[in-house]
């Protein structure tokens, strides 16, 4: 049978980290979702454990240009870590050159990073008028910093899903991830 | 066509609803929620009955009801609650019914955890309960293929009269992928005809008997003889499914000296391992048995009588079953290593590297010393 061999490339690994409530899998979601769009391999893999609002949960998103092996993720190209419990959990999984983003608001725990990007993004949320966004606020940090996904991809899937709540949700999701695209907080 | 996200137990339910399944019973249990949510929110209104079972037991027994009926029927379940169903397998196939049965593993023995494992295959391609009786097995390796088998399972289970086991694990249930759900064009309800597939007619099933004799479905056969009879009925159809049933996926293994052999989500670890090896050279390959049993005999002695020095590397998740059957594959023809974690543990692709590189170079060195042995 003929199999196509590809020097491996163009695949991004991505954990997203934080407490049960504050929206971890729908980020996986969205950027899964967008990539899917642009249609690349991607997988999503939820932490499934005796996951409750307020205790930790986590996800895996791997985008590739070729087919995924392991949608488990050993070593990170990046981290969104969301609360304290997070930063210690998965540190050390992020590989050398690796992007950590860090939601300042929550975590005082001292991180270290080749590239470390670090916002209030509980805080950002809370001034926008919803502490659930908090999460869209980091996804467009990421965005800003790695074109996995195209952001006009990640805002059609965000009206999507939004389509069925209610208009003022859609817009203040959309604010949040903005937000960071714009400008320095 | 459109592309959907959607996870490995989402797409096993939708597969299956798409495929005629218009009787499913069932009970919860991690890590495959997600297959008995889809199909109580989804089989009612497709034309099918969904039932929430008190336990695994009652669940497998109305699946052995409804399947004597000669309808398309399923349940589904983990680890734990797969044991529980062994007594109505059992029957099941004693009784030569069709059925669909999916098994998403977790870690064992016992109450185990919640985490992905392996550790079933004993268990699903040996028969599982009592007597002497076999299951067909299939093991996709994508939520794509998850959707996909289940049509095929569907047409096995009703071709030979046996029941059929969808083997997973957690980590497949629980991913999210994008798939090709064809549309609903085949599924029996709405304006198409009701069994709109493959749905051949039935003799044998208990469709009230106006105007004919009374079927009767049974596993007990007490009179003197008859027993006998009826297993050596159920060994003529097993010699049948392995001669024509084996499914394989192979890849590069024609000129590999190493062959990685791996199923379900353990292959695709072992595929991209495959593929970071080629690039640096290695004759390396993977062979991803798709059903266990029958196990896919046929292309392990292909590649084994044809004189070259070959060494298999089998993957699992769990300590060593699957190696059993490479090995009575091979029938001692070629060198078997073994790879496998458990018990939470997945083998990662650098573990799979590593090992290979272990006894790749162990082999130029030390073949001299190990045939003196």
């Amino acid at each position: 049978m003929s199999y196509e061999l590809r020097v491996k490339t163009m695949t991004e690994k991505i954990i997203i980290a934080g407490s049960g409530g504050q929206g971890i899998m729908l980020i996986g979601k969205i950027l899964a979702q967008a990539a899917m769009m642009e249609g690349k391999f991607v997988t999503w893999l939820p932490a499934y454990g005796a996951e409750v609002r307020g205790g930790t949960a986590h996800c895996m998103v791997v985008i590739s240009a070729e087919e995924i092996g392991s949608p488990y993720i050993d070593k990170a190209d990046t981290l969104i870590i969301m609360n304290n419990p997070s930063l210690s959990k998965f540190k050390a999984r992020l590989n050398q050159d690796g992007l950590l983003i860090v939601n300042s608001s929550l975590v005082s725990l001292s991180a270290s990073a080749a590239n470390i990007k670090k916002y209030p993004f509980t805080d950002i949320a809370i001034k926008l008028g919803n502490i659930k966004v908090a999460n869209m606020a980091a996804l467009g940090c990421y965005l800003r910093n790695k074109k996995t996904v195209a952001l006009k991809n990640v805002l059609a899937v965000i009206k999507e899903m939004a389509s069925k709540g209610k208009k003022d949700v859609l817009k203040i999701n959309q604010q949040a991830l903005q937000n960071l695209l714009v400008a320095d907080v | 066509m459109k592309k959907i996200l959607m996870t490995g137990n989402e797409a096993i339910a939708e597969g299956a609803i798409q495929a005629g399944c218009t009787f499913y019973a069932g009970y919860p249990i991690t890590p495959q929620n997600e297959l008995i949510a889809y199909m109580a929110a989804h089989l009612q209104d497709r034309g099918g009955i969904f039932i929430q079972a008190e336990s695994e037991i009652a669940a497998i027994n109305m699946v052995y009801g409804a399947a004597a009926c000669g309808v398309r029927v399923m349940t589904s379940s983990s680890s734990p609650g797969i044991s529980l169903k062994q007594e109505g397998i059992s029957y099941i196939a004693g009784s030569q019914l069709p059925a669909v049965i999916v098994n998403i593993m977790r870690g064992g023995p016992g109450l185990g955890n919640i985490c992905p494992a392996q550790s079933d295959y004993f268990q699903a391609t040996r028969g599982g309960g009592h007597g002497d009786y076999y299951c067909i097995v299939l093991a996709p390796a994508s939520v794509q293929e998850s959707f996909d088998l289940m049509r095929t399972a569907f047409e096995l289970a009703d071709k030979y009269r046996n029941p059929v086991m969808i083997l997973g694990d957690g980590m497949l249930g629980q991913m999210m992928e994008p798939i090709l759900a064809k549309g609903e064009g085949h599924m029996a309800y709405g304006n198409h005809k009701p069994y709109a597939i493959s749905h051949k007619p039935k003799p044998w099933a208990l469709t009230g008997c106006k105007g004919r004799k009374p079927n009767i479905v049974r596993s007990l056969y007490m009179a003197e003889g008859d027993l006998e009879k009826s297993n050596l009925k159920l060994q003529k159809k097993y010699k049948a499914i392995q001669a024509k049933e084996e499914r394989w996926e192979e890849i590069l293994v024609n000129d590999a000296e190493v062959v990685l052999v791996a199923y379900g989500s353990m292959a695709r670890i072992a595929k991209a391992a495959v593929k970071s090896l080629r690039s640096k050279g290695k004759k390396i390959g993977l062979i991803r048995p798709i059903t266990l049993w029958p196990f896919p005999n046929k292309i392990f002695w292909r590649l084994a009588v044809n004189g070259k020095r070959l060494t298999f590397l089998v993957i699992e998740m769990s300590y060593g079953q699957m190696i059993e059957d490479v090995r009575l594959a091979l029938e001692g023809k070629a060198q078997v290593e073994f790879l496998g974690r458990s018990g939470g543990g997945i083998p990662t692709e650098e573990e799979i590297i590593n090992k290979v590189r272990e006894f790749a170079d162990n082999n130029l060195t030390n073949s001299r010393t190990r045939e003196l042995k």
